[in-house]
């Protein structure tokens, strides 16, 4: 491990724990057994369900045939539009309620009889057994009158329109005239790119267990979003929202896949309102696949004009994905583009078509991931046109402002990430000339992408009770998929209070708990971040009243700037009181404090913020692949990246964050693609075995470096490590076998078949 | 899963006798049949858990072949150190396939029988004559990168997924197979069917015949051999083609070979037209390549496909230099 400690420069507190590589405090649950995920609750009298898919892309049902299923023993009852007790429908996308984006699609499952697409859940089957109820789903037979459908992008994308921008970034940019200036160029590229669809595979399928009580509702959920799934619930059944509890202390990785609310979810729900039992269901992977969006496949172009001295005129980028019929959203694809190199002359543009398709979803940094391929393998070529190093190319063109808006950078270093990586890379040993550089009869190339993904937060509310005996609870509605959450929040509290991190107890992932955001974005971490600092200052000032009655305590009349959280207490200078002391000197059990953010104030602000500053997470990515010059099948074999993420919290969770972007990055280059069957729309590698994800033995050692240097404009100087390090990944990997063996591969993945 | 009877037969002959019934289906380490059954491309009525009979170990054949009991379990085998030493492609095909944990349940009968991976005959909802004779092909203009360019026909075109067969074919091996009528023997080249118009029908197995062991002739070629498998990943992915392949030159000559192809058919593909030139030829690359792309001359490619026989042909000639130089395959 080698990630470099960084140093923050706060006001107050200490850092005793931020930086630290600190053990993730869920680790021995997870590995012993003892965490229990959402399909491992037991309840009495639990009931299990089953799906059943169309097989049809868009159509009606005309008939269901449920006898046969009905008939099997152990079967309780089997769901379908002719009997389930309906659902309200999907409340309709709203800026002003950003909890509208959790739905995955409007498509009102077993209300309708239309299909949208092949794999939408026509019926559900309840049984006593999950196996009895996946034999009985296999026996209902549903009739459809088939519809005309579209379910290919690239036969597709002429229909494609152009898409608006929303809150989280604008879709299109021009700037001076990129076209004529294309044209007059003395070196340009002009290349079409297209990426694959994508699914998350998470470890854990998703898995739901509904249980009411009346009208009231406790959902065991395997979700990235837990308050905005308690409000989706709350909507779809027509109950009020504080009597919906939705709990998810563990999720075996979401990837942005359990970031909306999915048919299994809903269907878990309605079929424990229907047969008045706990109902649970656990996807299996294939339903994974049929139920739950994945990464829009896409179709880009990237031109970029250059003076001989690598100065970029003229950059265009535009960019062609899908959305479903029913659902889906376009994603920022440009956005990285917009950002990265100066130029007079930009040109932008996303569109968006829709087909016939399960809707598509977030899966991590979308739009910037795929993007980025397209750029950084743009920019590649553009070096290898004007005979210069792709590094050197890369800091000619670093801007000074925001190339499109002209906005601040804040804390932009990737001249420092890529003078840091080249130098522990080895970058100066690469011969330029493709194909000249061999270890034994492999072809070995090396390739460098930049990795950018926007920093932004969301509020949260954290609550700290701090007990007589000194141990303190920190309390928000956070999502732990994997990432470490509850232990960087424990971190920072712990600092920011001046407690040990032993004496901190971490509650999250229970919508009963204040609200915190989504885990989405890379947001939530920085969001608790700004919690639990007001949240300290507020329990600060609570202390500082409960002292103003003690005649004798050294903290008397003290101002808060003048105290200093430390040692379990509150000093100002030498002298000062234990937290312990004070609350006994006041004759309390304990106190109790809440940071409360307003959404709109915050959006108002971020909005503000936003038209004079750009920030983002930043980063160099070296790869190295080796070539076999008889199959061209291509290995990594190594790997740095060098990232500017602001103060890194804990050294052990961010280093094995970004390690897993590259992974994930690894295998969008080499391997991952979801096989949709252009005739019918149907998924035709919905398994693990036949989507291939990258195995250990694909993975070199991957080296991560930060780069030690909080941001000034954000809370605790971090910036969300969870998606950055997926862009300029794949870039990275099709530059490497650019220079490896002279082919530029354009579409993704890059499989032998393409370079033999 | 689809309700269905379970025995475990207490000898071979009741196993015979129970398999022989309509519906069922022997049962091994069960790593290809519970999968398939999970699918519902397999219903049996009756699993016949034969993992109790006495066919789980590997003994010595006058002239130094082996013997492989059927039950044989794959890492069992792999790690076998007569095998290693006579038969090192035998061991690197089982270590290439599947995972260890696979591995450690999946038998040598079993994984003759296993069954392909075409995702059209995975899909239920997928056209598929090899699933449901008569119901057309899906495979055919849908995706068919990993589908079969050597023996294929209008109404099939899968490929048999299997490396140990591969490198069994390679060797000759005869499978033992037990039926109510008593015992026979049938050539490895004989076991697996091309899919003509009965895709359905895969191997030379009567119904209720049980695969009891796999016989490997003494073949001294073999001690220098090797399995070269490639594919979309570095582990766990079937091959997009693989090669089995034993090398004996002598003064710059072959004196001895054996080669068979995987990932191209629906039988593990004994390449008998190279063999043939390369035997008494010189042993350099211009004539593995040579004798590789006369193999494949007849290969009949789809859209998906077309690279393999390139694949094939460049895998071959790689396979061959290496082991004509002792360089290393990977």
């Amino acid at each position: 491990m080698s990630i470099k400690y960084a140093e923050t420069e706060q006001a107050t507190g200490t850092t005793k724990y931020v930086g630290q590589a600190i053990d993730r405090v869920d680790g021995p649950a997870k590995t012993t057994g003892e965490a229990r995920f959402a399909a491992e609750y037991p309840y009495p009298g639990l009931a299990y369900a089953a799906l059943v898919h169309a097989t049809v892309p868009r159509g009606r049902i005309t008939a269901i045939d449920t006898a046969q299923a009905k008939a099997v023993r152990g079967v309780i009852d089997v769901l379908t539009h002719e009997n389930a007790p309906p659902m309200k429908p999907a409340p309709k996308l709203s800026l002003l309620d950003p909890s509208t984006l959790v739905s995955g699609t409007p498509v009102n499952y077993l209300a309708t009889d239309e299909v949208h697409w092949n794999g939408q859940p026509v019926a559900v089957v309840v049984a006593e057994t999950p196996e009895t109820a996946r034999y009985a789903a296999s026996l209902v037979r549903p009739a459809y009158e088939e519809l005309p459908a579209t379910v290919d992008l690239a036969a597709e994308q002429h229909n494609a329109v152009p898409q608006k921008g929303n809150l989280l970034g604008e879709t299109s940019a021009d700037k001076g005239d990129a076209q004529a200036a294309l044209a007059a160029a003395p070196h340009s590229v002009d290349l079409t790119f297209t990426t694959p669809p994508h699914n998350h595979n998470a470890i854990e399928p998703h898995a739901t267990t509904a249980v009411w009580e009346g009208d009231r509702l406790t959902v065991h959920e395997a979700t990235q979003n837990i308050t905005w799934t308690r409000k989706h619930l709350a909507q779809r059944f027509g109950v009020p929202e504080k009597g919906v509890r939705v709990l998810s202390p563990y999720v075996g990785g979401g990837f942005g896949g359990k970031g909306s609310v999915w048919a299994g979810t809903l269907l878990a729900v309605l079929a424990a309102r229907a047969t008045g039992r706990p109902v649970r269901l656990a996807l299996t992977r294939e339903a994974v696949y049929h139920t739950v969006g994945g990464r829009t496949g896409s179709i880009q172009r990237v031109a970029l004009g250059a003076g001989a001295d690598g100065a970029l005129t003229a950059i265009l980028h535009t960019s062609v994905s899908r959305t479903g019929r029913g659902g889906g959203h376009g994603e920022q694809i440009t956005a990285g583009t917009r950002h990265l190199y100066a130029a007079p002359n930009i040109h932008l543009r996303q569109s968006t078509v829709p087909l016939d398709l399960l809707p598509n979803t977030f899966m991590r940094a979308p739009g910037e991931s795929i993007g980025t391929f397209a750029l950084e393998s743009a920019v590649d070529e553009l070096a290898l046109e004007l005979g210069l190093d792709p590094v050197e190319l890369r800091l000619r063109n670093e801007p000074d402002r925001d190339p499109v808006g002209g906005q601040r950078l804040a804390h932009r270093r990737l001249r420092q990430a890529y003078a840091l990586g080249a130098e522990r890379f080895g970058w100066r040993e690469r011969d330029p000339r493709p194909g000249s550089m061999r270890d034994g009869r492999w072809l070995v190339g090396m390739g460098v992408a930049t990795a950018y993904h926007p920093s932004m937060r969301m509020p949260a509310n954290v609550a700290v009770r701090l007990g007589a005996d000194g141990t303190v609870v920190v309390r928000c509605g956070l999502q732990e998929m994997g990432m470490g959450t509850a232990t960087v929040l424990g971190q920072m509290a712990a600092d920011e209070l001046g407690v040990p991190l032993a004496s901190v107890r971490v509650e999250y992932g229970d919508s009963d708990l204040p609200v915190g955001p989504g885990a989405g974005g890379s947001m939530q971490t920085a969001s608790a971040a700004a919690g639990v600092q007001d949240a300290a200052a507020k329990l600060k000032r609570t202390m500082l009243g409960l002292v103003r009655r003690s005649p004798g305590s050294p903290l008397r009349g003290r101002r808060p700037a003048e105290v200093e959280a430390r040692d379990g207490g509150l000093y100002a200078g030498a002298s000062g009181q234990t937290y312990v002391e004070i609350l006994k000197a006041a004759g309390r059990s304990h106190v109790e404090v809440e940071s409360k953010a307003g959404m709109l104030g915050f959006v108002a602000r971020t909005l503000r913020e936003r038209r004079r500053l750009v920030r983002a997470a930043t980063g160099a990515q070296f790869c190295e692949v080796r070539v076999d010059p008889d199959t061209m099948e291509v290995r990594v074999s190594r790997w740095l990246g060098v990232f500017d993420v602001g103060t890194v919290i804990n050294a052990r969770t961010a280093a094995s964050q970004l390690r897993g972007g590259i992974v994930m990055g690894i295998g969008m280059a080499l391997s991952e693609q979801t096989l949709i069957d252009h005739r019918n729309g149907r998924v035709m590698n919905a398994s693990l075995s036949e989507y291939h994800v990258p195995v250990h033995a694909d993975i070199p050692r991957i080296e991560v470096l930060c780069l030690d240097e909080p941001d000034s404009t954000m809370p605790l100087g971090l910036r969300g490590v969870g998606e950055v390090s997926i862009t300029g990944a794949a870039a990275a990997v099709a530059n490497a076998v650019r220079h490896a063996t002279g082919k530029r591969v354009l579409d993704l993945p890059i499989t032998l078949d393409k370079l033999l | 899963m689809r309700p269905f009877a379970y025995v475990k037969p207490a000898d071979v002959a009741e196993a015979v006798r129970v398999a022989a019934e309509p519906g069922a289906r022997f049962l091994g380490g069960g790593t290809n049949l519970v999968d398939l059954m999970r699918e519902g491309i397999e219903r049996p009525d009756t699993v016949v858990d034969v993992t109790g009979l006495p066919f789980d170990t590997v003994d010595e054949l006058p002239g130094g072949g082996l013997r492989i009991g059927a039950l044989v379990r794959n890492s069992a085998l792999a790690a076998d150190g007569r095998v290693r030493t006579r038969y090192p492609m035998v061991s690197q095909a089982l270590l290439s396939g599947a995972s260890a944990q696979l591995r450690n349940m999946a038998t040598v009968g079993g994984n003759l029988l296993q069954r392909t991976r075409c995702p059209y005959f995975y899909d239920h909802a997928s056209a598929c004559n090899k699933r449901s004779p008569g119901a057309g092909c899906d495979a055919l203009d849908g995706f068919n990168r990993g589908t079969a360019i050597l023996g294929v026909s209008e109404s099939c075109v899968a490929a048999h997924p299997s490396d140990l067969c591969v490198a069994l074919a390679a060797l000759d091996a005869i499978v033992e197979v037990r039926g109510q009528e008593g015992t026979r023997r049938v050539p490895m080249a004989d076991f697996h069917k091309l899919p003509g118009d009965t895709p359905d029908i895969e191997t030379a197995l009567a119904p209720g015949e049980l695969v009891t062991a796999v016989e490997l002739p003494p073949a001294p070629v073999a001690a220098n051999s090797r399995y070269r498998k490639v594919r979309d990943r570095a582990s766990y992915a079937f091959a997009l083609v693989s090669v089995a392949a034993a090398l004996e030159v002598r003064d710059g000559t072959v004196t001895d070979v054996r080669l068979a192809l995987g990932g191209v058919a629906a039988k593990p593909w004994r390449a008998t037209q190279a063999e043939r030139l390369l035997l008494g030829g010189p042993a350099d690359e211009t004539a593995f390549r040579r004798a590789a792309e006369t193999e494949l001359a007849d290969a009949t490619t789809r859209e998906g496909n077309a690279f393999k026989a390139r694949l094939a042909a460049a895998t071959i000639t790689a396979t061959l230099r290496d082991l004509s130089t002792g360089g290393t395959a990977r």
